[in-house]
């Protein structure tokens, strides 16, 4: 099945469903900091934050949202062209002891992640660190699983799924795309 | 990018890419872990054929700080002062797996021959040449002046004036190309007798005393260079440093006619006193000393842009 997989719709539903999660999972969201990986992570983290804010109005989504690039900690950096550096920021209170809540578009290798945990490493010790995906596709090469989907997709490896974000893209939209 | 040999052919494009990347770089320097594994397993050679603490050392801790290996090499005491050629000392790195060379030589065009001899596989960057190019310097001069003027954007509007030993300069050379690349003007100011010939197809004014330069343009960035002594060999090229600190000198008066924003830059080593007074190297004004972490921070960055990205097919 190839198309439009989810709406702006679906993703505002998945999204609010995920906020829920991460509260109900840490019991309110005191110590939660949710770090974007980019492009199309961190705006997904903003939007996640933002309902969280609604649900526990103690939470400031300003203060607990960052980003994580992690270009320099990825494992194919010399069989690719050479990549931009993105933008890395942490809160100021730093993410020592904090639950740091990790925040992508698709979950697919779980190579991103691996960077991304080394990344955190460099960073500091939060007290948990967990996984939070619009759209997990299946095709894991680590040993590595999300704690919140968005929606679990069966695709073929030769399938690419695109995340388009109004932030970026100019409107909300998961789309499964044949292979080559 | 494959090398980083001159800042006369690199695009505007290619500047700001490293210039972006070292703000970046610049960013993990400040966290407590500042190691970043990035060019694990990657091998960098420093070839120094000429001493430089200053420069040998900012390259080694850009080159550690993203995990490579750093092998260094000084022409003196080596098999270089036994006689060796520069083909024969690049073939032995060559052999040894260097994936960078970085390196500095007495002779103008030594880089441009290590890159394009044929003796090497890696990539080459050019710590100063002779009297040519010093590329690395140039662009943690822009890195600095943009962090303080121009966050995010290029050059064009400011005016930079370098002044002094433009003749034996390779951070003017540099910095005349690049500074002009990312739209900036450039004025040097310099004893006729240290301005080198032919200079009238450069894309930059010259004026003839530090008073001029002050009374006739609005300089954002004041850039001293050294007086290179151990290059004036015979001497003649100005009377006395007293004249020469008094014509081209930076102190406290000269320092008080600049706009309010206007930065002091200066490779180093400075000779306090000759080019620069303490009073204008020590003001609130002076940058010279956050130059040197920036270097680190674009020599990162160069060092990223060489290194990462696909194998090229050899």
């Amino acid at each position: 099945m190839t198309g439009t997989i989810m709406g702006a719709a679906d993703i505002s539903r998945a999204l609010t469903r995920i906020a829920h999660e991460i509260v109900e999972r840490n019991d309110g969201a005191a110590d939660v900091v949710l770090m974007g990986i980019p492009t199309r992570g961190l705006p997904l983290a903003h939007r996640l934050a933002a309902r969280i804010a609604e649900i526990e109005p103690a939470f400031d989504a300003d203060v607990a949202t960052g980003a994580l690039d992690i270009t320099m900690y990825r494992d194919d950096l010399f069989k690719n062209p050479t990549r931009t550096i993105g933008t890395t920021s942490v809160p100021d209170t730093g993410i020592d002891d904090a639950v740091v809540v990790l925040v992508d578009d698709v979950f697919h290798t779980g190579r991103t992640i691996r960077a991304a945990l080394d990344a955190i490493r460099d960073l500091g010790r939060p007290r948990a660190v967990q996984l939070a995906a619009l759209v997990d596709r299946g095709h894991r090469e680590l040993p590595i699983r999300a704690d919140f989907v968005g929606k679990n997709i069966p695709t073929a490896r030769s399938e690419r799924v695109d995340v388009r974000l109004e932030e970026i893209d100019g409107e909300d939209a998961v789309i499964l795309r044949k292979g080559e | 990018m494959r090398h980083l040999l001159t800042t006369k052919d690199l695009s505007k494009s290619d500047a700001l890419r490293i210039l972006d990347t070292a703000t970046q770089m610049a960013a993990t320097q400040e966290r407590e872990v500042r190691k970043l594994p990035t060019l694990r397993g990657k091998t960098v050679v420093n070839l120094f054929f000429e001493d430089s603490t200053r420069t040998r050392i900012s390259f080694e801790a850009a080159a550690k700080r993203l995990s490579a290996d750093v092998i260094n090499f000084s022409a003196k005491g080596s098999s270089v002062s036994k006689g060796e050629s520069l083909k024969d000392t690049a073939l032995t790195l060559q052999a040894m797996g260097a994936d960078a060379v970085v390196v500095r030589h007495w002779a103008s065009g030594a880089a441009y021959q290590l890159a394009h001899g044929g003796w090497l596989h890696g990539s080459v960057l050019n710590a100063g040449d002779g009297t040519h190019q010093h590329p690395t310097q140039s662009l943690l001069d822009a890195f600095t002046i943009r962090k303080h003027l121009a966050p995010g954007g290029d050059l064009s509007g400011f005016t930079v004036a370098i002044v002094g030993d433009v003749l034996h300069s390779r951070v003017a050379r540099s910095n005349v190309y690049l500074l002009t690349t990312l739209g900036a003007k450039v004025v040097l100011v310099a004893p006729p007798t240290l301005v080198p010939v032919g200079i009238e197809p450069w894309p930059c004014d010259v004026v003839h005393t530090l008073d001029q330069a002050l009374d006739t343009y609005e300089i954002d960035a004041l850039m001293m260079l050294r007086v290179q002594r151990e290059r004036m060999t015979g001497g003649g090229f100005f009377p006395s440093p007293n004249e020469y600190s008094r014509i081209f000198g930076l102190d406290g008066d000269r320092l008080r006619r600049l706009p309010d924003h206007a930065l002091v830059m200066h490779p180093g080593p400075m000779n306090r006193g000759l080019e620069i007074s303490a009073e204008a190297a020590d003001s609130p004004r002076s940058v010279i000393v956050e130059q040197v972490a920036n270097g680190v921070a674009v020599r990162m960055a160069a060092l990223y842009l060489l290194l990462a990205g696909e194998e090229a097919a050899q």
